[in-house]
Parts: structure tokens; sequence; C-alpha cells
């Protein structure tokens, strides 16, 4: 029995949607369907995404400041009667030497002092020959100051053996690098840099960056040993920077190369061919959400004009009763957004089941899971709110149908 | 006869009282349907009509004479193409279709040949739905209100069956308990015996007749049936879209 509190539209829709339960229930199913696709398919991809961009900037600042480089100035004739004029016609290009940015600390304060930026840490970086016995190795050698670098990349949770602190003897090897020397914590390795100078250091630790070939390669020492190691008393060969937005990079990156005049690359330039399969991935993932949203649109639209048919007799003598035409169009209405709303929460309860399983199911080489598992609440808001208006909208040409009946011709049948 | 006269039926108490206010009323009333174009066709050829508070007529004439359409056009289902129509005191051509849905919701109850009942709903909550829809009524005196229609119609036993399940006769016995849940001025019931037997028309007609006597309504009640006609009170021959004399 109905009250009269309820109002007259949701009574009537309720209980016609009810009374066509089998029609009622496929369409459930269609629109269930739909929004369950998309939303698996949005929080998947956002999970992907976000587990891909994370392991990319675990290992990397998001903006790294670099020396300006060397270029080659032709040298031009200094007749006046031939100003313009190249001396050779071949222009070779200039060796890129190790050299410092200039007035490093100048601009590492700049830059910690823009809002955006999180963490500003130097590096003092090159290549060595690593020696043990008649055994030799190239290296890249980082000299970092630890407290402010593993705010960007975080050693410590690589560190397989040993500790990640660094004084000025101490060195942090990758595991590759540590079997091909036969060497482990506690060992001596003589650094031995192009121009010349040595120095001796005592392994800290070992540690496993998750690439064969980065562990094989990569060093790091207390900064002033790099600078001394490298040649470069005082100096930084680049400036490691995080921010606030990792999207916003380049446009920071930008600022900084404006405001400082030092050469800044944003990791989203270093990675431009990620970057594009990430926004060709996102490109093809909302195409196919439009589409499945346009299909449950035209599902809903098709039941909405069929049910508008097989209740004209009733619109019609609804309408003789006294029922005004907007009333009819809400009532009409509210079936359609009754229906998405009854589908998307279903389909929303099936996307998120079938995510949990799918994340169990799916792992990375590593055995970490394929993409973290993010249920934002946000997502399922937006898809309810989505289906309904989409219901609400495929309904409005048969609701609007619906209330231009004549009542006559309707009662007629 | 095509002469737009109006064949009166002997008096049975209410009718010729001029003192009783008038309910209906049409003057020179058309209707042509596709009007303004090749294939027009005029149905009704300038009604002149009134109809009293208290009034039972009966509606007769051929098929296709233009009954129904009389009747649409009463019921403010259908517009007519010239002429002027009151119910209840309101003049209704210039009305919209918010106005006449108002006027047709408060002032006018429906009985249709076949009773158009919404079978999704019980027989109670199908009486209810006028009152529900004007959203003027407590709940509590929507519910004593269409529980005492479907007592008077004989229905009590059955209010709580959905509509589909009850026979022909109980379903047109709902029917007009429903048209009567706003307490209307004025019932239209076209045919409404027209596809039942014999019993359930002589009690669908009684219930009719009685309501007129009990509550005053004015009943405009389309028949083939010759003797009920003769038991209204009054008898409107339409032959050929004109009232006839």
């Amino acid at each position: 029995m109905f009250k009269s509190w309820q109002p007259f539209e949701w009574i009537v829709a309720i209980r016609f949607l009810r009374e066509g339960r089998l029609q009622t229930v496929f369409i459930v199913a269609g629109v269930a369907i739909g929004v369950a696709v998309i939303v698996f398919m949005s929080a998947m991809m956002t999970g992907l995404q976000s587990n891909f961009i994370k392991r990319v900037l675990s290992a990397q600042a998001h903006i790294q400041l670099l020396p300006a480089r060397e270029v080659t100035r032709p040298l031009r004739i200094g007749d006046a009667a031939r100003v313009g004029e190249l001396e050779g016609a071949i222009v070779q290009p200039p060796l890129q030497r190790l050299k410092s940015i200039d007035q490093w600390q100048a601009v590492a304060d700049q830059i910690r002092s823009m809002p955006e930026v999180l963490v500003v840490s130097p590096v003092a970086g090159g290549s060595a020959l690593v020696l043990r016995g008649s055994a030799s190795r190239a290296i890249s050698v980082s000299g970092i100051e630890p407290d402010a670098y593993y705010r960007i990349v975080d050693l410590r949770d690589k560190i397989v053996r040993g500790t990640a602190q660094l004084t000025g003897g101490d060195i942090l090897i990758g595991t590759e690098l540590g079997t091909d020397l036969g060497v482990d914590l506690g060992d001596k390795l003589r650094l031995t840099t192009a121009a010349g100078a040595t120095s001796t250091l005592t392994i800290a630790g070992v540690f496993d960056l998750g690439n064969k070939g980065a562990n094989a390669k990569s060093t790091f020492v207390a900064l002033h040993t790099a600078q001394s190691l490298l040649g470069l008393p005082g100096g930084v060969t680049s400036l490691e920077v995080t921010v606030r937005d990792v999207y916003a990079a380049d446009s920071i990156a930008e600022r900084i190369t404006a405001a400082t005049g030092v050469e800044a690359d944003s990791w989203i330039m270093t990675n431009a061919q990620f970057f594009t399969a990430v926004s060709a991935q996102t490109t093809a993932n909302t195409a196919i959400r439009f589409f499945v949203g346009l299909s449950v649109a035209f599902g809903i639209a098709s039941v909405m004009a069929v049910v508008v048919v097989q209740k004209s007799r009733e619109i019609g003598i609804l309408r003789a009763m006294g029922i005004s035409q907007v009333q009819i169009m809400r009532l009409f209405l509210l079936q359609g957004g009754l229906l998405a709303l009854a589908g998307s929460m279903a389909g929303s309860a099936i996307g998120a089941g079938v995510l949990m399983l799918w994340q169990r199911a799916a792992h990375n080489a590593d055995g970490t899971p394929l993409f973290a598992l993010v249920l934002e609440p946000g997502l399922f808001i937006t898809a309810l709110l989505l289906a309904v208006l989409t219901g609400l909208v495929a309904a409005f040409a048969p609701a609007r149908r619906a209330a231009r009946l004549d009542p006559v011709v309707a009662i007629r049948g | 006869m095509a002469d737009g006269t109006l064949r009166e039926r002997p008096a049975q108490g209410v009718v010729g009282d001029e003192s009783r206010p008038v309910v209906v009323q049409l003057h020179d009333v058309h209707k042509a349907y596709n009007a303004g174009t090749a294939i027009e066709t005029e149905v009704l050829h300038g009604i002149d009509l009134t109809i009293r508070r208290g009034e039972f007529c009966a509606v007769m004439g051929p098929s296709g004479s233009g009954k129904s359409t009389l009747l649409n056009i009463v019921g403010l289902l259908d517009r007519p193409t010239s002429g002027s129509l009151s119910v209840c005191g309101e003049e209704t051509t210039r009305l919209d279709d918010g106005e006449l849905t108002r006027l047709r919701g408060h002032s006018i109850g429906f009985v249709f040949q076949y009773h158009h009942l919404i079978t999704a709903f019980t027989a109670l909550e199908n009486v209810m739905m006028p009152m529900l829809g004007a959203a003027e009524f407590p709940n509590e005196a929507m519910h004593s209100t269409a529980a005492a229609l479907v007592a008077d119609v004989g229905l009590t036993a059955w209010r709580d069956n959905l509509a589909g399940n009850l026979s022909g006769g109980q379903q047109q016995r709902v029917a007009i308990a429903r048209a009567l849940a706003m307490n209307p001025a004025l019932l239209l019931a076209d045919e409404p015996t027209g596809n039942l037997d014999t019993k359930s028309a002589e009690e669908v007609f009684a219930l009719l007749r009685r309501f007129n006597g009990e509550h005053g309504t004015t009943i405009l009640f389309v028949t083939h049936n010759a003797a009920m006609a003769d038991r209204c009170d009054r008898t409107i021959q339409v032959i050929d879209g004109c009232v006839a004399g």
C-alpha cells in the first residue's frame, strides 16, 4: 500500500518496473555489465599507470638540472668586407667534459624556495674503473648527500646487505657488480678515473635496483668523495629535484630554466616514449568507456521506448484522471534513472569484485601485483552519477513522447 | 436527425429543473479532424447542449455518429475546432493543457468500455490513484475515501487483489469507484456496460444510478442499450454529428 508522502511518480515508476520484471532485469543486467566494464577498466588502468609511474619515479628525480652543454662556436672572418662568412666549412661537435653547474648552491636555494618543489639534491656523477685483483669493471659513480637523495630515490629500500649510510670512505654497489668482482660487505675497491685520480673505498652496502644492468654499473658514494675522485672540487654535475605534482614536472622544469638559466629536464621529457604509450593507453581506454556508455544509453532508451508503447493505454487513463504531462514525463524519466541507478550499483559491485580477483591473479615478474588495487570512492560515485545522468538523458525522448501522447488516441490503443 | 435539436424524454425529477446549476454547456461546437487539410473530416456539426447538476443522461446513436468525440470534448480530453464549452461554470476554450488537466482531474470522472485499470496496482490502489496524483490528500483521508468507495461498489473482499485478477464486472466496478474518487461533478461513462454480461451490466448500471441519486453526480452514459437509456432521466440522440431532437 502506498503512502501520500511517496510521490505519485515514484510509486508508479517502481510498480511499472516491477510489473515488467523480466524486461527490467535484462536492462539492469545490461547497464550493470557496461558499468562494470567502465569501473574495471578505469580502476585497472589507473592502477597500472600509477604503478608504472611509481616504478619509473622510484629510480629517478622528477626534474634534473644539468650544466650547460659545450657548443662549438665557429670562427668568423674578421674582415669587415666579408662579415658573416665562416672560416671553415666543417664544424666539429665539441667534447662534453665533466663540469659543474655554475653557482649550484645558489641555484639549489632558488629552486628550494619554489612552493611546488619538495626536495633538491645535488649529485656529482661520472664514470670510473673499478679494480679488484686482475678484474676490472667500468662503473658510474654517483656522489650524493644521502639525507636529501634518499627522499628522491630511496636506496634504503633497495639495500639487500649492509647499510645505506655513507661516510667518506664508503661505497654502495649493486648485487651484480659484487658477484662480478667477487666482493661483499667490508671489502675494499679501488676506483680510478680517466684523469688518473684514484680512491680506495670500503663496501658499506649492496643494493638491488631490480635491473641487472643497473646493478652491474651503478655505485653510490658520499658527495665530497665523488667530487675529489672526479676532479670537481665543490662542484656537482646535476641537481635532482622532486615536485608535488609529478604531472606538472614539464611546466615546472620550464619555469626553473627560465628562473635560473640552467637546463632542466623533466621525467616526462626523458621518458617521452613511456609517456606516449601511457597517453595512447588513456585515449584508447577513454574511447572504450565512451562507447560502452553510449551502448548503455541506447539500451536504456530502446527499453524505455518499448515501455512507452506498452504503457500507452495506462498513460491515456492517467491523463484522463488528471495526471499532468509533467508528471507523466517525470514518471518515465524516473524509470530511466532508476534502471541506470540499479544497473550502476550492481555494475560497481561486479567491477570491484572482478578487480579484486584480477589483482590477486595478475603479477609482475618479481611477484609484486601487476597493479595497485585502488578502489577510490570517487570512481564509484562518478560511475553512479554518470550512469544516472545517462539514464535520464536516454529516457528523455521516450518520456517526452509519453507526455505528449494524445490521451484519446492512447486510451483507444 | 441532423438539425442540432435535443429530443427530450419525460422528466424524471431533475430534468427541466432550471434552478439547478449548469454543469456542461456546449454552444455551436464543431469538431473536425485533420482540420485545414484536404482530408478534413468534420464529425460534430454545431452542437448545442446544456446539462444540469444531477442529471443522468443516456447518450445514444449509431456507431460513428460522434458520441465518443462528444464525450471526449466534454471530458476535456479533446478540444473543439470551434464553438464554446464550459464545464462546471468554467469556460474551457482558452485554457491551456495544464489548466484543462487540473479541471479534468477535479471535476470529471471517466468510465470506459474497457475498464483500463492499471494492472500493476490492487483494486484499492487503483481507486486511490487520482487522489495520489493530485497530491492534495493526507494518507488517512486518501485511504478511507478509497476504502469507502470500494465498499460502495461491493468489492471490499477483493480490494487487495491486483486489478488484473478481478472479473470483468468487478473491474468495471473498480473503474467506477476510481472515477468517483475525486468526487467529481460530472461522470462520463463511455459504454461501460458494453463489454459485460447482462447481470454485470445491470449491476454497473444500478451502481451508476445509485451514485447519481445519492451524491447528485451528473452522469453522461453512452449506451446502445435502449432499455437502460429508458431508465435514464434524459436521452441525447447523436446522429451524424448532431444532437437529434
